[in-house]
């Protein structure tokens, strides 16, 4: 399309798909890479308790809190995790364009991880801080193997995460707004009290908190 | 791939046998979306389960067809099935562009549940860009069909009583005048992918497109849920029928928030 200043620029469908993609077929070396690419991006979910890291039999867990992103995981260091009450049990080992981690438990605020928490007073409550961000052909295979490791019956799971003000929809301007504000979305089947208004459309949550 | 909402004694989950399945293709101007998004607003259609897959960028968000604060609070993801069991119609709405190299795997899945489920056709709503017509389609309606050859034996018919206009094939190579003539609907998504394997596998398709680009695309997304309700008579078509469509709440704010008073 041919836009203000004269020149001709390809405007992004929101189709979604690449036309060029689409019309190619895969050569055998397309789909070895493809393939390599894809064994590239596996995720590792490694618990520490079993040896060679392992989990084998399902975690018993009643409680799953997830933090994703780096705010939300700043805020379990600052306020909730300790290394009295707290034990690591967990670390998930990814890599993609943004980022990679690494499977040791040791690691700095301004690194990229994905640790996993056990309360030692209560080994059924989990925490998840996950800093690093899980690319969108990654979000469902971290879902299974997390989630895959363990007993979901009478489990509450809880997903802390933050978005850009700027992103929040509504009628006034986003500049007037009162923030930080809080906001939830609840599955049916919480039926406790939710301690903040719920999102109202038109606004949604995307990536790993929406997987 | 499709998992039912619990609806108390239903164990087998719903029945689809013999209903008309109506979806979106992720396209140009989202115009299909936009479209289906109408159908189940203004017929106030039921949800009956979701698409549970790994092809498709997770999103999740409150009801978007809410109309009252009791109902706001349902949750809504990515590809949810609603049905009217009363007009035989089982609506899919798609909400998030496909995760790459993953929508041939999705059309397969797809068209295996609608061989395993029975539904008696697909209709697809698509659009394709405008900018790509040649000279005689700049002409005329920008609406167009396509029939698979096991529906277009059942209803090719009425078509032509509609007047309605199948879309053209192209050549192959532009510029050289021998050439094959194919099927080209860029900006389709997976349109031309599921309309030939439907074709190959015997599936009763339709595809009812519209041709347009990215801006506003409520006034297309109208046009063509008029087009197929030219067909289907999902509702009377009064004198105005843009007016008997309802718009979801979800469409607020489409182009974004309110303006910042500090600006003037």
């Amino acid at each position: 399309m041919a836009t203000f200043f004269g020149e001709v620029v390809v405007a992004p469908s929101r189709a979604g798909l690449d036309e060029e993609e689409e019309a190619r077929e895969e050569t055998p070396e397309d789909r070895e890479i493809r393939r390599e690419i894809e064994k590239k991006r596996e995720i590792d979910v490694l618990w520490t308790w079993q040896a060679g890291g392992r989990a084998q039999e399902p975690l018993v867990c009643s409680r799953f809190i997830v933090a994703i992103g780096r705010n939300a995981a700043a805020f379990l260091s600052s306020f909730i995790l300790d290394s009295v009450c707290w034990e690591v049990v967990g670390v998930v080992k990814l890599w993609n364009e943004w980022c990679r981690t690494s499977s040791t438990t040791n690691v700095l605020p301004t690194d990229s991880f994905c640790l996993f928490y056990r309360l030692i007073s209560d080994p059924t409550v989990l925490l998840c801080q996950c800093s690093c961000y899980v690319a969108e052909d990654q979000q469902f295979q971290w879902l299974e193997k997390v989630f895959g490791s363990m007993q979901k019956k009478g489990l509450q799971v809880t997903i802390l995460s933050t978005c850009p003000v700027a992103d929040y929809k509504t009628q006034e301007s986003t500049l007037t707004l009162a923030s930080p504000f809080l906001k939830a979305l609840k599955t049916k089947e919480f039926q406790e009290q939710v301690c903040c208004p719920l999102l109202e459309q038109p606004n949604i949550v995307r990536d790993l908190p929406a997987a | 791939m499709f998992i039912p909402c619990d609806r108390g004694g239903d164990s087998a989950g719903p029945d689809f046998k013999g209903f008309t399945l109506l979806m979106p293709a992720v396209s140009v101007g989202n115009v299909g979306q936009l479209a289906i998004d109408l159908v189940i607003s203004t017929l106030d259609m039921t949800k009956v389960g979701y698409f549970y897959t790994d092809c498709l960028v997770p999103m999740v968000g409150n009801n978007p067809y809410a109309t009252a604060e009791e109902n706001s609070t349902e949750l809504s993801i990515n590809a949810e099935v609603y049905s009217l069991p009363s007009k035989k119609l089982v609506v899919l709405q798609i909400r998030s562009p496909f995760i790459k190299n993953k929508y041939r795997l999705f059309c397969e899945t797809l068209l295996s549940w609608v061989k395993s489920s029975k539904c008696a056709r697909v209709v697809l709503l698509s659009s394709s860009h405008a900018y790509q017509r040649d000279d005689e389609q700049l002409l005329g309606t920008p609406l167009r069909y396509l029939l698979t050859p096991d529906l277009e034996k059942a209803v090719g018919g009425r078509m032509k009583e509609l007047n309605w206009k199948e879309m053209e094939k192209v050549a192959a190579y532009p510029g050289i005048s021998d050439t094959d003539k194919v099927l080209h609907i860029p900006g389709g998504g997976i349109t031309k992918l599921l309309f030939t394997e439907s074709c190959s596998e015997g599936i009763q398709m339709a595809v009812l497109l519209k041709f347009c680009s990215e801006g506003d695309n409520i006034p297309d997304a109208l046009v063509l849920v008029n087009y197929l309700n030219e067909w289907l008579q999902l509702i009377k078509s009064e004198v105005n029928p843009s007016s008997q469509w309802k718009i979801p709440s979800s469409w607020r704010l489409l182009f974004g928030n309110g303006l910042p008073p500090a600006l003037f």
